[in-house]
């Protein structure tokens, strides 16, 4: 692409980011209405075993409960336009350090799990399209339904109970690293990557051996509407009038499937894979609580039972972003995978 | 220690502690060859804080203030009912204290700290410290302030630091309660020229710093923690306390999935799962060691209120008793863990507590009571039950539900958020019948009177007032159990409130802990983990 072409599309993005804007600050205001309309006092709670009316009266002054809830929104907003979100009551900790901390370990569970279940589903839909009614289309079918309806823990149950507990070859389910490894120096966060730019191998290894079951859990959950989305795609793809033409014109075979039908198909399978992407972050709990990993989701969930609000608001603000930057990200994949689709316009 | 460690420094701390050829963390060792140096504890609660007396620290937490700091004394060791040992609320040992005198009149208690006990870096621990530690624990408020007055410890100005060595309590009455009170995990003594130099003038006892960085005398230090995935402790081997720990380092691992925690302890990866349900002890018992202990000094109890008009007559509150079905919920609910408590005797002869109570489930008696009532065709009542103690109360609310159903009085089972149960449940008190589960640290039967009991107190969630409970309550509280005055009274409470029923026992949970391949588990009241003396085996 030319600096030319660069240059609006940058632009566009500039713009686009700026349109969320208004999103972004819904978000901080829904957030703080409904995580002040869950049950419960956070007071009470947080209290502890043996407290009484007074030391309840106390900890609610501590937190700041005690004021009206316009002066509580002034100061959670003046504390956010400074970066700061607030302390979790649950974790002890500041709410960005523990979404700093559990943010990576969530996405480098679904992006592998993606990656994994992309590279089995796409595969397996395109070839389910072009033999329709034979039996890696059967095969597709069943791996679907089967993908479908598994819940992600029984799944996990199952592949620990398997890997782990009968046959011994998986590790111990024992989070993101076995205890006898240390977490590589924090760069991403992701362990991976970590690991890697330090040229630690073994730690590498180590962290790979954990992310395997999990991942294909996870895996095997989104596999069904990628692999779905891709059987229906190249079906109509390969069934239009401009494939027609392409395979009279001569082409080859090979041209014609990944040249014009599968490029034409993607388009909806990246809007199914960005779909996906967000519902396994939150599909993530149930796989998370299996494997004692230390993500996003869990981490929310405890919040919301104890009425824990900063990071309950933190939570909701930081996915509201990610899905800004997802859905910029998407369009600018539209924009490459078709030049027909003009970003500027949206 | 705080998160940010980073990897190099922690691997230099290691090897400075204990010498290169122990602690490990090597990287390739494989988890068998890990010898005896080292032990895993899973668990499904997530430690928030390393500063007990900090505002939001959750249970799960009070186990840093038993491992890594000291208090002046602590409880003995007994041999538990089902297996293993526990703490002993009789006798009191020395843990930073070599000795201690009560004065005549019971006001004055001195104590005399051990001259070799040291904090971590090295400073010796003096009075000062203590006086620091108690006036914190005093002032901050909320739960340490709640369980320090316990004992009658409620101002700065009751504590004294005579010279380095010398202590002195001042209570404002005698009280039995003043000594056990200091070997709870509230009291303990922190490093306050550490702390101090780290507070500030808006954070004056350095709430802020200790909630990261414990600076304690304890058995072990806190060598790595990452809320949500885990501890880690290290020995600190200058520990002066009481035996010196077998194990240099215990990994406390958080894993939420019961399944997953017990794939790890039946494979033998850990050697000890911490707190799992009642079914998995059960069903594990006859693979790995199980203990299960009943929790001293707590009952789960179906409690009427007695704001709601039907449960103000008493003949209905006897009639729910007789309706209860106590062996199905003890078989279903508690998979047989823990200690019945009904078909007992209706005359007390001691002042054991909890005791069995003089009711069984008997329908006809049920229906003779409800027939004598006021309520003869029965009425509706909501019987709430706490979603985040489903595990039992589910299946005790539904057999109850059923029971109920037979005598003519329709439950509608209304689940409660976790967050919404305690301002429901105990504060506001408006739950009609609802189970509850309160269990006093301090192990007499006037301290769990005086919680579930008595007017107004937080746990007697059914609005139970009866003045000659009141009256017996204030009188027993702090007498000492030796007084002749005390074993009357005692039995006297005990007949009332079974007479009355504001809350009716169900049975005694208990606390279950699978251990594989680790020994010397012991039980303690405040359900947390000791390490100090677990072995491998």
């Amino acid at each position: 692409m030319a600096i030319a072409n660069t240059y609006p599309r940058l632009r566009a993005a500039v713009s686009r980011i700026a349109q969320s804007i208004p999103v972004v600050a819904g978000v901080v205001v829904i957030s703080f209405l409904l995580t002040r309309a869950l049950p419960g006092d956070p007071a009470a709670y947080f209290a502890g075993a043996a407290a009484d009316e007074a030391s309840i009266q106390e900890v609610r002054v501590a937190l700041g409960l005690d004021k009206p809830l316009i002066q509580q929104f002034f100061i959670y907003v003046g504390d956010l336009l400074q970066g700061d979100l607030g302390q979790s009551l649950s974790s002890g900790q500041a709410v960005a350090a523990d979404l700093a901390k559990r943010l990576p370990a969530s996405l480098e569970l679904t992006l592998t799990a993606l990656i994994v279940s992309c590279g089995l589903a796409i595969p397996l839909g395109i070839l389910a399209a072009t033999q329709p009614g034979s039996w890696i289309d059967h095969l597709c079918r069943v791996v679907v339904t089967a993908g479908v309806s598994l819940p992600t823990f029984f799944t996990g149950i199952l592949l620990i109970y398997v890997f782990y507990y009968l046959l011994g070859i998986a590790p111990s389910p024992l989070g993101r690293l076995d205890f006898i490894y240390i977490e590589p120096d924090r760069i991403t966060g992701f362990y991976l990557i970590d690991a890697a730019v330090a040229g630690d191998w073994e730690t590498w290894f180590g962290a790979l051996k954990q992310l395997v079951l999990p991942a294909v859990t996870l895996a095997l959950f989104t596999l069904a509407p990628i692999a779905r989305m891709t059987r229906a795609a190249m079906l109509t793809a390969l069934s239009a009038d401009f494939i027609r033409t392409a395979k009279a014109a001569g082409l080859t075979n090979r041209k014609v499937l990944y040249g014009y039908a599968f490029r034409n198909a993607l388009l909806p399978v990246v809007t199914t894979l960005g779909m996906v992407f967000s519902f396994a972050l939150g599909a993530n709990v149930l796989v998370e609580k299996v494997f004692a990993w230390p993500g996003i989701g869990s981490y929310a969930v405890e919040a919301l039972v104890v009425s824990d609000y900063a990071a309950v608001q933190g939570f909701v603000l930081a996915m509201a972003l990610l899905f800004v930057l997802l859905n910029l990200i998407i369009d600018l994949a539209y924009t490459a995978i078709d030049p027909r689709i003009g970003f500027s316009s949206k | 220690m705080n998160t940010m460690t980073s990897r190099r420094s922690f691997l230099k701390m290691s090897g400075g502690l204990a010498g290169a050829s122990v602690l490990p963390f090597l990287k390739t060792m494989p988890a068998a060859a890990q010898g005896s140096d080292t032990l895993v504890v899973v668990t499904g609660q997530t430690i928030n804080s390393l500063d007990l007396h900090r505002t939001g620290t959750n249970r799960a937490s009070y186990q840093v203030a038993v491992n890594c700091y000291d208090r002046l004394v602590s409880f003995g060791t007994k041999k538990a009912p089902g297996g293993g040992l526990s703490y002993d609320y009789e006798v009191i040992e020395p843990e930073l204290a070599e000795s201690w005198t009560v004065s005549e009149d019971g006001l004055t208690l001195t104590f005399k700290l051990k001259s070799n006990a040291t904090f971590w870096d090295g400073s010796k621990v003096t009075a000062a410290d203590v006086k620091w530690s108690f006036d914190r624990a005093v002032s901050v408020g909320g739960f340490p302030t709640v369980q320090m007055k316990a004992g009658g410890l409620m101002r700065p100005d009751q504590f004294e630091a005579v010279d380095d060595a010398t202590f002195v309590i001042t209570l404002d009455q005698p009280s039995k309660l003043a000594i056990p009170d200091l070997a709870v995990p509230v009291p303990f003594v922190i490093n306050s020229t550490v702390a101090k130099a780290n507070a500030t003038s808006d954070d004056p006892w350095a709430m802020e710093y200790l909630h990261k960085t414990p600076a304690g005398s304890g058995a072990f230090k806190v060598a790595r923690w990452s809320p949500g995935e885990q501890l880690v402790y290290d020995r600190n081997d200058d520990w002066v306390g009481g035996t010196l720990p077998a194990v240099k380092r215990v990994v406390v691992r958080e894993v939420p999935s019961p399944s997953t925690r017990r794939a790890l302890i039946e494979r033998g990866d850990v050697q000890m799962s911490f707190d799992i349900p009642d079914k998995d002890a059960a069903e594990l018992a006859d693979i790995v060691d199980v203990y299960s202990t009943p929790i001293e000094n707590c009952i789960h109890c179906l409690c009427p209120n007695m704001n709601f008009e039907p449960f103000q007559d008493a003949d209905v509150r006897k009639a729910v008793a007789y309706a209860v079905p106590y062996e199905a919920i003890f078989q279903t609910a508690a998979y047989g863990r823990g200690a019945p408590l009904w078909g007992g005797d209706a005359e007390i002869t001691d002042t054991a507590w909890p005791r069995k109570t003089q009711y069984y489930t008997d329908l006809d008696k049920a229906r003779e009571h409800m027939a004598k009532s006021g309520y003869p065709d029965g009425f509706e009542v909501p019987l709430s039950i706490s979603l985040d103690l489903a595990s039992w109360m589910e299946p005790t609310a539904l057999l109850i539900q059923e029971n109920l159903a037979k005598i003519g009085i329709k439950a509608e089972i209304e689940k409660i958020p976790g967050a919404n149960w305690r301002t429901a449940a105990l504060v506001e008190k408006r739950l009609a019948l609802h189970l509850e589960n309160f269990g006093g640290w301090l192990n007499t039967p006037d301290y769990y009177f005086f919680w579930a009991y008595q007017h107004g107190h937080l746990f007697n969630s059914s609005n139970y007032m009866n003045q000659e409970v009141e009256d017996l309550v204030n009188a027993t509280l702090h007498m000492a159990v030796d007084d002749p005055q005390y074993a009357p009274n005692i039995k006297r409470m005990f007949e009332i409130v079974l007479e009355d029923l504001p809350r009716i026992p169900l049975y005694q949970p208990a606390l279950n802990v699978a251990a594989n391949g680790s020994e010397g588990y012991e039980f303690w009241f405040h359900r947390q983990l000791d390490a100090r003396p677990l072995v491998r085996s």
